[in-house]
This record gives C-alpha cells, sequence and structure tokens, in this order.
C-alpha cells in the first residue's frame, strides 16, 4: 500500500441555491489519494467535482469532517498556514485563470516573483526554460486573448508548475479542446509527472479518455464516492448506480430508437 | 420544488424577510471586505510598481476630465455669483463666494463623482471579470493574498489621488471663475483676489480635504467590493451580464453615498 496524499474523512458539503433549498453535493464523502500517482475523479455535471478540489484547497470549507494534506487538517488551518499549505499545491483551472492583462511570460513568473527570491535573471531563464518545454517558446510576449485554448491551458500548465508543487490538481483540463490537443495535453500530463514525480489529481467529465492517465478512479454520483482501481474494475462493477454510470457515459447510443 | 418557493416569494412579510437577511448579509461582507482591503495596505512585500501604476490611473489619468469639469464649474459660479451679487452691489464678494464654494462643496463632491464614473467603474468591472474567470481564485491558490496583489494598491491608489485631484479641481475652478467673472464681467481682480484670501480659511481647507478622503475610501470601497463580491451578490445573475450589473450598481451607490456623506460631514464639521 502506497502512501496517502489527501485524505478524506466523512466530509459533507452542501449548498443553499437560488430559491432557498439546500443541496447536498457530497454525503459523508470518505477516500483517500495516493501519493505520487494520478488519481481522476470522474463524474457527471453538477456532481460536485469542481466542489472536492476547492475543498482541497480550502476555497470552501465542508460542512463536517476533515480532509488531511499529509497529516494535516486543512479545514483547521488558519490563513496563514492555508496560504503556506497552498504553496505545495499546483492548479491549473478550467479555464486557465491566466491573468488576461499580463503577458504570457509575466503570466508564469508570477509565482516565482511573489513566493521566491529568486533573482530576475534565474526567474527569466527558468520561465524561458519551462515555456520551451511546453512547447511555448516564441509566445511569451503574447497575451493570453491572443493564444488557442489549447496554448492557454499549457501556459496554466507551466505557472502551476513552478514552485515545484508535491501535488497538482487539474480541474477539467480538456474541456473546450479537440481529440488531438486533448490526447496531447494528456501526454504533455504524463511526460511532466514522470519527470517531477508529483502527486496528480484529474477532475474531468472526459471519459473514457481520461482513463488513460488514471492509476485509480473516483466516482462521485449523488453525494456518494466509489474507489476504483482500473478501469476494468469499473466496466465489470455490479453496483447499480455504477453501471448506470457507465451507461450514460459510454454505453452505445440507440439510434433506431431515435429515428423510430 | 420551485413551487414552494415562489410561494414563500408571494408572501409580502416573507419577502421582507429575505430582503432584510440579504441586505444585512451584504453589508457583513461588504465591511469583511474592507477590513482585509487595509490589512493587505500593510502586509509585505509592498508593491509599489502597482500603486503608481493604479495613481496614474486613478489620478493622472482623471486629469483632463476633471480639468474640464472645473473649468467650466467655476465659469458657470463666476457668472451666476456675478448675477446674484450685483443685485447687492455686492461683485467684490465674488472672489470669495466662488472659492469657498468650491473648496468646502462642489470641488470634493464633484471630483468623486467623476472618479467614481471613470476610474470607480473601471475598477469593478476589471475585478469583476477576474473574479468570473477564476483569476482570483487562481491568486489564492498560488497563495499569493488577492488583497495585497490586486485591491490594497487601489485603495491606496485612491486615497493619495482623490485629494490631490480635489486641490487640482478647486485651483482650476476658482481660475474658471476669474475668468467669467473678472475677465468677462469686469468684476475688480485686486478684489477678487483679496475676498478669496480673507475669507478663506484653514478650517474651510480642512472640511474639504476630510470630504474628500471620506469620498475616496467609499468610492474605492464600494466600487472595488461590488466587483470582488460579484458572484456573491443576489439577483446579479451570471457571466458577463452580472459584471454589468454590478458595475452599474457600483457607480450608482458610490455616487449616492457620496452625496449622504456630503451632507452629513457638512452638517457635523461645519
Amino acid at each position: 500500500m502506497s502512501e496517502t496524499a489527501i485524505e478524506f474523512v466523512d466530509i459533507s458539503k452542501s449548498f443553499i441555491d437560488r430559491e432557498g433549498q439546500a443541496q447536498t453535493v457530497l454525503d459523508a464523502v470518505s477516500f483517500s489519494i495516493p501519493k505520487g500517482k494520478t488519481t481522476v475523479i470522474a463524474g457527471g455535471s453538477g456532481q460536485g467535482k469542481s466542489v472536492t478540489l476547492k475543498l482541497i484547497l480550502g476555497l470552501l470549507r465542508p460542512d463536517s469532517g476533515a480532509i488531511l494534506v499529509d497529516g494535516t487538517d486543512v479545514t483547521k488551518l488558519r490563513r496563514k498556514k492555508l496560504e503556506e499549505m497552498r504553496t505545495r499545491f499546483g492548479v491549473l483551472f478550467q479555464g486557465a485563470a491566466l491573468f488576461d492583462s499580463m503577458s504570457v511570460f509575466d503570466n508564469v513568473a508570477l509565482p516565482l516573483r511573489e513566493r521566491t527570491r529568486q533573482g530576475e535573471d534565474e526567474i527569466g531563464e527558468r520561465v524561458m526554460r519551462w515555456l520551451a518545454q511546453l512547447g511555448l517558446d516564441g509566445h511569451e510576449e503574447k497575451f493570453p486573448a491572443q493564444l488557442s485554448g489549447g496554448m492557454r491551458k499549457r501556459v496554466g500548465l507551466a505557472r502551476a508548475l513552478q514552485l515545484d508543487p508535491e501535488i497538482i490538481l487539474f480541474d477539467e483540463p480538456t474541456t473546450g479542446l479537440d481529440p488531438v490537443m486533448t490526447h496531447e495535453i494528456y501526454e504533455l500530463f504524463a511526460r511532466t509527472q514522470q519527470q517531477i514525480g508529483f502527486t496528480s489529481v484529474i477532475v474531468s467529465h472526459d471519459i473514457p479518455g481520461v482513463f488513460k492517465l488514471a492509476d485509480e478512479v473516483i466516482i462521485l454520483e449523488k453525494g456518494k464516492t466509489d474507489v476504483f482501481s482500473s478501469v476494468e474494475e469499473i466496466s465489470t462493477s455490479s453496483k447499480p448506480h455504477i453501471r448506470d454510470f457507465m451507461q450514460k457515459t459510454m454505453g452505445e447510443i440507440n439510434r433506431h430508437h431515435l429515428v423510430q | 420544488m420551485k413551487t414552494s418557493a415562489s410561494r414563500l416569494s408571494s408572501n409580502p412579510l416573507n419577502r421582507l424577510g429575505s430582503w432584510a437577511i440579504d441586505t444585512v448579509s451584504d453589508l457583513g461582507r461588504m465591511t469583511l471586505f474592507m477590513l482585509q482591503a487595509y490589512r493587505g495596505c500593510v502586509r509585505k512585500p509592498f508593491r509599489l510598481a502597482e500603486l503608481l501604476k493604479q495613481i496614474q490611473f486613478i489620478g493622472a489619468g482623471s486629469f483632463l476630465v476633471i480639468f474640464f469639469t472645473a473649468i467650466s464649474t467655476g465659469m458657470v459660479l463666476g457668472l451666476q455669483g456675478y448675477y446674484s451679487l450685483s443685485k447687492f452691489g455686492a461683485e467684490g464678494m465674488l472672489g470669495s463666494a466662488v472659492s469657498l464654494t468650491l473648496i468646502m462643496e462642489l470641488g470634493p463632491v464633484l471630483t468623486a463623482l467623476m472618479v467614481a464614473g471613470r476610474a470607480g467603474s473601471a475598477m469593478c468591472a476589471e475585478i469583476g471579470i477576474m473574479q468570473i474567470s477564476e483569476q482570483i481564485d487562481a491568486l489564492e491558490c498560488m497563495a499569493i493574498d488577492p488583497f495585497r496583489f490586486l485591491i490594497s494598491p487601489k485603495f491606496l491608489a485612491m486615497i493619495i489621488s482623490m485629494p490631490l485631484l480635489t486641490a487640482f479641481f478647486d485651483l482650476i475652478g476658482i481660475f474658471g471663475g476669474y475668468m467669467s467673472g473678472v475677465t468677462l464681467m469686469g468684476v475688480n481682480p485686486g478684489s477678487y483676489i483679496e475676498g478669496m484670501r480673507t475669507s478663506v480659511t484653514n478650517h474651510d481647507i480642512f472640511l474639504g480635504f476630510v470630504k474628500s478622503l471620506v469620498f475616496a475610501m467609499l468610492v474605492v470601497w464600494i466600487c472595488t467590493g461590488r466587483g470582488y463580491l460579484v458572484k456573491q451578490i443576489r439577483g446579479a445573475g451570471f457571466g458577463a451580464e452580472s459584471v454589468s450589473r454590478v458595475t452599474t450598481q457600483a457607480v450608482v451607490m458610490s455616487s449616492i453615498s457620496v452625496l449622504i456623506f456630503d451632507y452629513l460631514i457638512t452638517a457635523i464639521l461645519l
């Protein structure tokens, strides 16, 4: 059994929607994410995937339960400690969340400038090295609005990697990309992970595509989680809601039915 | 479960109650926002370059619009003042009338309104867009305090720029009054300047300064706060529309609060 990087213990989270109704997103959920591996959190829209990521980062607080990152409960941390904790994470947001008033170079350099004491020369060298590695050389002067979706994701990845994070969280890394770009991004993940050895947590609805990367898959459905160690295990699962989920995402579409 | 919600909202008492809860929690969030912004002002490392950029945007960038507002206000004051004062044969008082009106009242108020319209709306939209496109979440994830990084330099820049812009407004306005009163209508230049010098006291200038300081705090607080809280404001909607709504709201709210506080400060300090 490998070491655990992140552990959810009986986490519950609900939101009050605009009509004043409580919506339970996570219902006493427990699971653990192994160190140095790739864990995919999958599930339909609105099943709490992004909420899970925000809970890990302490951007949201759970209603009850504990989230242990290397044994420290992030739900109980004060602001200062939380900031320290966050430096161990790299995050790639759904829309890349690049700062649109800064150039590509400044975006990638920002965490280094703000969080380290490195000099401008050192930072410049490191940033250019990463940009080259991710196939972005020659684009450092451009602004995010001038880049394609795939390039923006790569810039976001470069920025997330700057502080040598132990854990990288990817929120829907391939949304809005074509299949070729998607494959390319996955390859890039696998390569950088091999190189640096970080723990990666990918939230995705790209099923089954993202399973190519996964060591472990957590399926979120109706506030509950199920953990699987392989894709085969999911497809042979006897649990009705998992079968239903697989049918909805990977099942055949009955076109005759539509024609009739 | 839409039915129960609409049933709830059709009852006027319930509606009043939910409005009250929304308003109080909104005020609470705005207060917390302000406290965090001022704490960000003293957190290290200090962002001097960003502060200067913001002063340039709020201060230097507003020069032209302040100039035109001030010169026309001053010239109108000169004409109006001449018309009213000449009825009593007191044209010699024109200098003191124009300068007191500008320094104590119109300078701070009009400057704040113009700055709210020009720089405040831009700040609100900028922060609102950063909020909905997760850029502010991204800052937090990089363990960069968004207040220190983004909001506090705007607070400081506004608090530094507004009194300076007000002083500039007063100066140009008094010059405008001189142009219309003395050059056009033929008031004695000596009495214009001398009347101003004898009637304007340090207390009057202090009052104008306090006003501009308070207005700066109000405008920057409301404009950045509405943008920052764009996702939490009920009824603002989503996406680009929510940003446009809160921007309008920010300008209206800051203008109204400037006018209300203008009365309060005058009543207390005069």
